[in-house]
């Protein structure tokens, strides 16, 4: 199996988000980055794919020079080589053009299957790995909790595996799919690895293929600007008899607040 | 590159180039993300079992410690044929930072990596490597250090545990240990004794052995996850080949591994006093009193800034501390006796990174419990359990009091060997602020942090006064001199840590890297009263040594030696204070 995991470098969840001047963007210089969270899931699940399968496992990034810092992060939790595709631009990019970055430096590549996470930590639109599937022209599904190759399935021959979707409301889809496949992958599904330090210092010496950004890609949508969520206070009355207003109590946590 | 830097204690008599100074912000990827590793290892598995292991459920501290070690931690400075990775020191200093907010097993790791590994790496012999390496490296042995007795502790080779030789060659120990971290559920323990009651000599002893055992758990003041307990030497008998080092040189043994496990200490300080700075930051932005966080108040902005400059102070001196080492040892693997020789060649440097890490890490603590308030006092918030965690480092591995005795005492025997030009060099100042005026010195022009400078030239000159006074005033007899000796590890302690700092922020300035005005401050603040302490200790030991005309006279040099304009201070902690409740803590980067 010849596996592809794009990861995004996004700002660590601790910050305390600060906006540039123009409220287009945050402010870079404050930040501190990390890895996506689900993208790091989605690594876990290749190593463990590739353990299983056997394989090779490839980091795709698209960023600046920065997120070469993930790149290393996943190459020391064991991911075999990684591309880099290289831009200032790509720093506050939409899904459509860093689908567009991420496909052109993978196309020939040609992988078994390629995972994203669900989304990104960042802008949060969930559209990267949708739009990666339609440029790459293979199938794909979104939100999965489990995946299972078919165990005939080799590298380079067409194969089939069983995906588990998570749904609204606790409910869940299994559906079969044909590879080569794309994936979009939810947090949780598995449990993390440690970079060992052993790793970590191997990681040194694999390879990453820098490519750059094919002409012409230009963004599908801009942000026009950026606010700070207004923290405010609601006292909500729930009326009614006592029997109502407990259901109706639960009604609201369950729905709207999805505290249950 | 200069090699004469890289001569411990050399930075009291020497400009040191800014580039050659290691800082927290040459870290590698790799480094990061080693610092990253040891993170998540201690708080998904270690913090959530910290009530385990306080009520001494050693199986799970055994577990853990094998967890390290499936993640390379504890073999950092070991070599790779023995299962280590060999990495260089700041490899170590990371790890052992970032391990110490689990306070208890932070001391059950240096129990094992700093204690029980590391003088097997560094005297053993390659059959004893063989042997016990690659098990306490995997984490599969736990290791212990057994030096302090009932009846010496400060006063370690005076231990009355006994070796005596067999006519097979073996050796039969026989004596008891206290205070011996890992004591409860170690396999390998390093014990010192004295073969026939005189020679100091170190022994690798198995508790498998006959006549090994574990006294009852200490009860104490904190740390209480990590086990303490009196080691008993029964009529032990110990292999031949089990000697550790040379015999009647275990000396030799002890010293070594506390050079460098009282370095790793001080790493370890700045991680406790990173975290305990986030907390009392976040606790200060989020309570409230008289309608505003307390955050707010200049009082609690003097504890947050103050909190924020000693500990960028401590965690300045331990990286360059770090880079010494590395650069001393550049260049492929080394013997044990290479690597002993290059931590002997810097402890100085880690004598005072132990208290000055120590000290600062428990002035942070205190203030944190302030800042809570009562909140600080219960045990529903870490702080309570910190502050007791914290105490015990300035009692072990060499208290406070013995190290600040060693610093100038090392630097001395140095210079009387001619290792070091320090009595040269206190010759010519007494020369030069004897004679009326004193010529001003030329400094660098980089235009940045230019009074800081000039102030810790100064701090150089005055500790080469003090310190040439002394060695004129007692000679053979300064040892005997305790208080004069620890004023002038007061005046080394802030001279190192200063300068450390103000080369780190120079640094910053000239990179323009982010929060550059951060490094700014906590250097500036740190230097401005690092001066009025070094005066303070300055008078306090010349007037101990001399009086009458002399004394006046050394005191007008001192003057005009330590010429340094106080700055703004309240507006530089406010400064700090703001940034770490914005972001959430000391956060640099
Ligand atoms: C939790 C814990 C874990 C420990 N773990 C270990 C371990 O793993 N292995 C091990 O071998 N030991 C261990 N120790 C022992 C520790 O190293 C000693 O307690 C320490 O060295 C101090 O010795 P002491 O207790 O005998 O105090 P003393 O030496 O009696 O000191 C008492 C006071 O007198 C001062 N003093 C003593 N001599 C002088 C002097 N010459 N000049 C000036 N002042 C002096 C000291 O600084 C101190 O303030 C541990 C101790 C504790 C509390």
């Amino acid at each position: 199996m010849k596996i592809a995991v794009c990861i995004k470098q996004v700002p660590t969840r601790e910050w305390q988000p600060r906006l540039r001047d123009d409220k287009t963007w945050i402010r870079e210089a404050d930040v501190s980055y990390e890895m996506n969270e689900p993208d790091a899931y989605a690594l876990e699940e290749a190593l463990r794919l590739r353990e299983k399968h056997g394989g090779e496992v490839v980091v795709c990034s698209a960023g600046p020079a920065r997120v070469q810092q993930v790149i290393r992060e996943a190459l020391a939790r064991g991911a075999d080589r990684a591309i880099h595709v290289e831009d200032d631009s790509l720093a506050a990019a939409d899904a459509f053009v860093s689908a567009g970055a991420l496909a052109s430096a993978m196309a020939d590549e040609t992988f078994d299957l390629v995972l994203t996470g669900l989304q990104s930590d960042d802008q949060g639109h969930g559209q990267t790995g949708v739009v990666l599937a339609e440029r790459l022209g293979i199938p794909h599904s979104t939100i999965i909790m489990e995946v299972q190759i078919d165990p005939s399935t080799s590298s380079g021959q067409a194969g089939s595996l069983r995906v588990k979707r998570e749904l609204e409301g606790g409910w869940f889809q299994w559906i079969a799919m044909p590879l080569p496949a794309l994936l979009t992958i939810q947090s949780g599904i598995n449990q993390l690895r440690y970079a060992t330090l052993k790793g970590i210092m191997a990681a040194k010496k694999k390879e990453i293929r820098k490519a750059s950004l094919p002409a012409g890609l230009q963004p599908s949508q801009q942000i026009v600007a950026l606010a700070m969520p207004a923290r405010s206070k609601q006292t909500h009355l729930i009326g009614g008899s006592a029997g109502e207003a407990a259901k109706e109590l639960v009604r609201l946590l369950r729905d709207e607040a999805r505290a249950l | 590159m200069e090699t004469t830097l890289t001569k411990g204690g050399a930075w009291l008599l020497e400009d040191t180039p800014d580039a050659d100074v290691f800082t927290p912000e040459k870290l590698s990827d790799e480094h990061r993300l080693m610092a990253q590793t040891t993170d998540e290892f201690i708080a998904n598995e270690v913090l959530p079992n910290l009530d385990r292991l306080e009520e001494k459920d050693w199986e799970l501290a055994r577990t853990l410690i094998r967890r390290a070690g499936d993640l390379g931690l504890l073999g950092t400075n070991v070599p790779e044929e023995y299962g280590g990775l060999d990495l260089d020191k700041v490899s170590s200093l990371i790890v052992a930072e970032h391990i110490a907010r689990s306070a208890s097993f932070a001391v059950t790791y240096g129990g094992q990596a700093n204690l029980c590994i590391l003088p097997i790496v560094l005297f053993g012999t390659e059959e004893q490597k063989r042997q016990y390496l690659p098990g306490l490296v995997a984490g599969e042995l736990v290791g212990a250090y057994a030096l302090s007795e009932s009846g010496s502790g400060s006063d370690a080779l005076a231990a009355k545990t006994r070796a005596t030789k067999q006519a097979d060659g073996s050796w039969v120990l026989s004596g008891e240990k206290m205070w011996i971290t890992n004591g409860g559920f170690a396999d390998v323990i390093i014990v010192f004794a004295k073969v026939d009651g005189e020679h100091f000599t170190a022994f690798i002893v198995e508790k498998r052995f006959p006549g090994v055992s574990a006294g009852k758990e200490e009860h104490k003041m904190g740390i209480h996850g990590s086990s303490t307990t009196p080691i008993l030497l029964q009529d032990t008998t110990v292999p031949a080949g089990n000697v550790l080092g040379e015999i009647g040189k275990g000396h030799k043994v002890a010293l070594n591994t506390l050079n460098f496990g009282r370095f790793k200490l001080g790493a370890m300080c700045i991680g406790g006093s990173r975290q305990a700075i986030g907390d009392a930051a976040k606790y200060a932005a989020q309570r409230k009193q008289f309608g505003e966080p307390i955050a707010s108040f200049g009082a609690i902005k003097h504890k947050l800034g103050e909190m924020f400059a000693r500990t960028y102070a401590i965690e300045s001196l331990t990286y360059r501390t770090a880079g010494l080492i590395d650069a001393a040892l550049a260049g492929g693997t080394h013997d044990g006796a290479t690597v002993a020789h290059a931590f002997e060649e810097f402890a100085v440097e880690a004598s005072i990174a132990k208290v000055a890490g120590t000290e600062v890490l428990d002035y942070v603590l205190d203030e944190n419990v302030q800042i809570h308030g009562g909140n600080g006092f219960v045990r529903d918030y870490m702080a309570e359990r910190y502050y007791r965690d914290a105490r015990v480092n300035r009692i072990f591995e060499g208290t406070n009091e013995i190290n600040r005795m060693l610093i100038p005492g090392m630097l001395v025997r140095r210079a009387l060997k001619g290792e070091l030009g320090l009595i040269p060099a206190a010759k010519r100042l007494q020369d030069d602020v004897l004679a009326p005026s004193v010529p001003s010195t030329a400094f660098g022009d980089e235009g940045m942090l230019e009074d800081e400078r000039r102030a810790i030239a100064a701090f150089k000159k005055v500790a080469l006064m003090v310190l040439g006074t002394a060695m004129q005033t007692y000679g053979q007899k300064l040892t005997d001199e305790q208080e004069v000796l620890s004023y002038t590890a007061d005046i080394l302690i802030d001279t190192f840590a200063s300068e450390s700092a103000a080369i780190r922020a120079r640094h910053a300035l000239q990179s323009g890297g982010a929060h550059a005005d951060l490094h700014e401050a906590a250097a500036r603040l740190f230097v401005n009263d690092a001066a009025l302490r070094v005066e303070q200790s300055a008078k306090s030991a010349l007037a101990a040594m001399t009086d009458g005309d002399t004394l006046r006279t050394l005191l007008a040099a001192l003057r005009r030696v330590l010429k340094v304009t106080p700055v703004n201070t309240v507006a530089l902690r406010r400064r700090l204070a703001e940034a770490a409740v914005a972001r959430g803590g000391y956060i640099l980067n």
